[in-house]
C-alpha cells in the first residue's frame, strides 16, 4: 500500500503500477486517440485505458496507465490535449509530474486533413506541423498552413 | 537561396526593393534587356493559367533570358505519377529559376524544400498567389505614390478570393490603412482573417453590402468576381449580383483620383462602359504584373545589384 493518491476511477480500481507512466486528465473520450497517436498497440507491456472516470475538476475524464520504462517524446501529447497531465511512477510512487513543452515542429504525429493539401495526393510526404502561436497553441501544416484542431 | 512562396516571405525592406526596381524597369526597360542573358526560367504549370504563365514568360524574355516548361499536368511527368520533389530535383539541372502553379496547396513549399534553384509560387490552389499581390502593390504604389494612409474598398467574393486575403495581409503592414469590405453576407471574409489579422492587429475596417454608400471614401476599389456557384440558390444570386456590379453610374460617386483594380479575368462585375474611365486601371495592372515579375526574377537570381 502506498501513500500516493491514485487517480480517481470511480468504482473501477486499477492500481499497482510499479514503474511506468500515468497520463491523467485526458478529455473524456480522448484516450483511444492518444493510444493510437503513441502507437501503444505496438508496445509489449501492460496498458490500461480507463474511460469516463469521475473527476472533480472535469466531471468525466480518461486515464491511460502504461507499465514499464517508456522511451518516447511525450511533449507531443500537449499538441493533442493540452489539459492532460503526466505522472512518472517508480516503485509505486509518483516521482515526477512531467510538464509538457509544446514542440516547435511535430512530424508524422498529427495529420493534415485539408483535402486540398499536397499531402492528400503525395502519400510519402511527412505530415509536419509548426507551432505558429504558443499562447493560443496553434499548429499549422507546413505546406498548406491549415490549422490543426486538437482538443 | 531565397524562394517566394507566400507574400509574407518578403520583409518590408525586400518588398520595397522589388517594388522600386519594378518602377525603375517600368521607366527604363531598355536598361534591363540583357540582365538575364543566358539564364533560363522553367514554368511548371500543373494546371492551366494562361495569363500568369505568359506574364512570367514575357518577364523573362524582356530580361533577355529564355523559357521552358509545361502548361498542364497532362503534358508533364506528373501524369506518370512523379512526385513534385523528384520533378524539381530534375528541373534544377535544366533551369536557373522556376515558377510553379499547382492545384494543391503547399506544392511549391515541397518544391522549395528539394530545389537547388529559386522557386516562385505562381498560385497553389486557394492558398497563395504572391506575384498577384506584388502586382497589386506595384499598381497601387505607382499610381498613388504610396502604400500607407489610404482607404481600400474590396468588393465581391471576399470569402474565397485568395487575392483579397493576400492583399489584406500585405497592406496591414503599412500604417494608416483602412478597409471597406463590401460583399454579400454569404461571402464575407473568413473568420481567421477578421479576428487574427484585422481585430488583433487593431486595423480599422467596415463590413458592408453597400458599394454605392462608401464609394466617395475610397482611394482604391479592388473588384473581384461573384461566382454563381458560390450561392446556395439561384434567387440569392440574382438578388445580390447587381449590388456588386460596378458601372458608370456608381463611378460618379467616386473620387477623381480613385483607382479601380481587378485581378482578372472579369466576367460581368465591371460593366464594359467603365473601361474607358481613366480610373479603371485593371488592364494597366496586368502590365505592372510583368514588370514586378521582372524585378522578382532579377532579385531571386541575385542580378539586381
Amino acid at each position: 500500500m502506498n501513500n500516493n493518491k491514485e487517480p480517481e476511477t470511480g468504482n473501477l480500481n486499477i492500481s499497482g503500477l510499479k514503474q511506468g507512466i500515468v497520463i491523467d486528465h485526458i478529455q473524456a473520450g480522448g484516450a483511444m486517440k492518444i493510444y493510437e497517436y503513441l502507437n501503444l498497440e505496438k508496445l509489449d507491456c501492460t496498458v490500461a485505458i480507463i474511460k469516463n472516470a469521475k473527476s472533480n475538476k472535469m466531471g468525466k475524464k480518461d486515464i491511460i496507465k502504461i507499465e514499464g520504462p517508456l522511451d518516447m517524446d511525450l511533449n507531443v501529447l500537449g499538441v493533442l490535449d493540452h489539459k492532460l497531465t503526466i505522472n512518472i511512477i517508480e516503485d509505486n510512487k509518483i516521482v515526477a509530474k512531467k510538464k509538457l513543452e509544446l514542440p516547435e515542429v511535430v512530424t508524422d504525429i498529427i495529420k493534415c486533413k485539408n483535402p486540398r493539401c499536397i499531402t492528400s495526393v503525395e502519400q510519402e510526404l511527412p505530415h509536419s506541423f509548426k507551432l505558429t502561436d504558443r499562447t493560443k497553441r496553434i499548429y499549422r501544416c507546413v505546406y498548406c498552413e491549415s490549422k490543426f484542431k486538437g482538443n | 537561396m531565397k524562394h517566394l512562396i507566400s507574400p509574407l516571405d518578403l520583409s518590408l525592406q525586400e518588398l520595397d526593393h522589388i517594388l522600386s526596381l519594378g518602377q525603375n524597369i517600368l521607366q527604363h526597360p531598355e536598361q534591363y534587356a540583357h540582365v538575364c542573358d543566358g539564364k533560363k526560367l522553367a514554368t511548371l504549370f500543373y494546371e492551366p493559367s494562361t495569363r500568369t504563365r505568359l506574364s512570367f514568360e514575357a518577364a523573362m524574355l524582356n530580361l533577355g533570358g529564355s523559357v521552358l516548361g509545361f502548361s498542364s499536368a497532362d503534358s508533364s511527368s506528373a501524369s506518370k505519377g512523379e512526385s513534385v520533389a523528384d520533378t524539381i530535383r530534375v528541373i534544377s539541372s535544366y533551369a536557373d529559376i522556376c515558377a510553379m502553379r499547382h492545384p494543391k496547396e503547399g506544392a511549391p513549399t515541397v518544391a522549395a524544400m528539394h530545389s537547388e534553384i529559386p522557386v516562385i509560387n505562381a498560385g497553389d490552389g486557394g492558398h497563395n498567389h504572391p506575384t498577384q499581390t506584388l502586382t497589386d502593390l506595384l499598381t497601387i504604389k505607382t499610381l498613388t505614390g504610396r502604400l500607407d494612409h489610404m482607404t481600400i474598398g474590396m468588393c465581391g467574393d471576399l470569402k474565397f478570393g485568395r487575392t483579397v486575403h493576400s492583399l489584406i495581409n500585405a497592406m496591414v503592414r503599412y500604417p494608416g490603412v483602412r478597409f471597406i469590405l463590401i460583399s454579400p453576407d454569404e461571402l464575407r471574409i473568413p473568420d481567421y482573417l477578421r479576428q487574427e489579422v484585422l481585430i488583433d492587429g487593431n486595423i480599422d475596417f467596415i463590413e458592408t453590402n453597400e458599394l454605392e454608400k462608401y464609394m466617395p471614401e475610397l482611394d482604391i476599389l479592388y473588384m473581384t468576381r461573384v461566382q454563381r456557384e458560390r450561392f446556395f440558390n439561384e434567387e440569392d444570386y440574382i438578388r445580390l449580383k447587381d449590388s456588386f456590379i460596378l458601372d458608370a453610374q456608381k463611378m460618379q460617386y467616386a473620387k477623381k483620383d480613385m483607382y479601380v483594380l481587378h485581378p482578372l479575368p472579369r466576367v460581368n462585375e465591371i460593366a464594359t462602359e467603365v473601361d474607358k474611365d481613366p480610373r479603371a486601371v485593371y488592364f494597366k495592372q496586368a502590365k505592372f504584373g510583368v514588370y514586378v515579375r521582372m524585378a522578382l526574377i532579377m532579385t531571386l537570381l541575385g542580378l539586381d545589384k
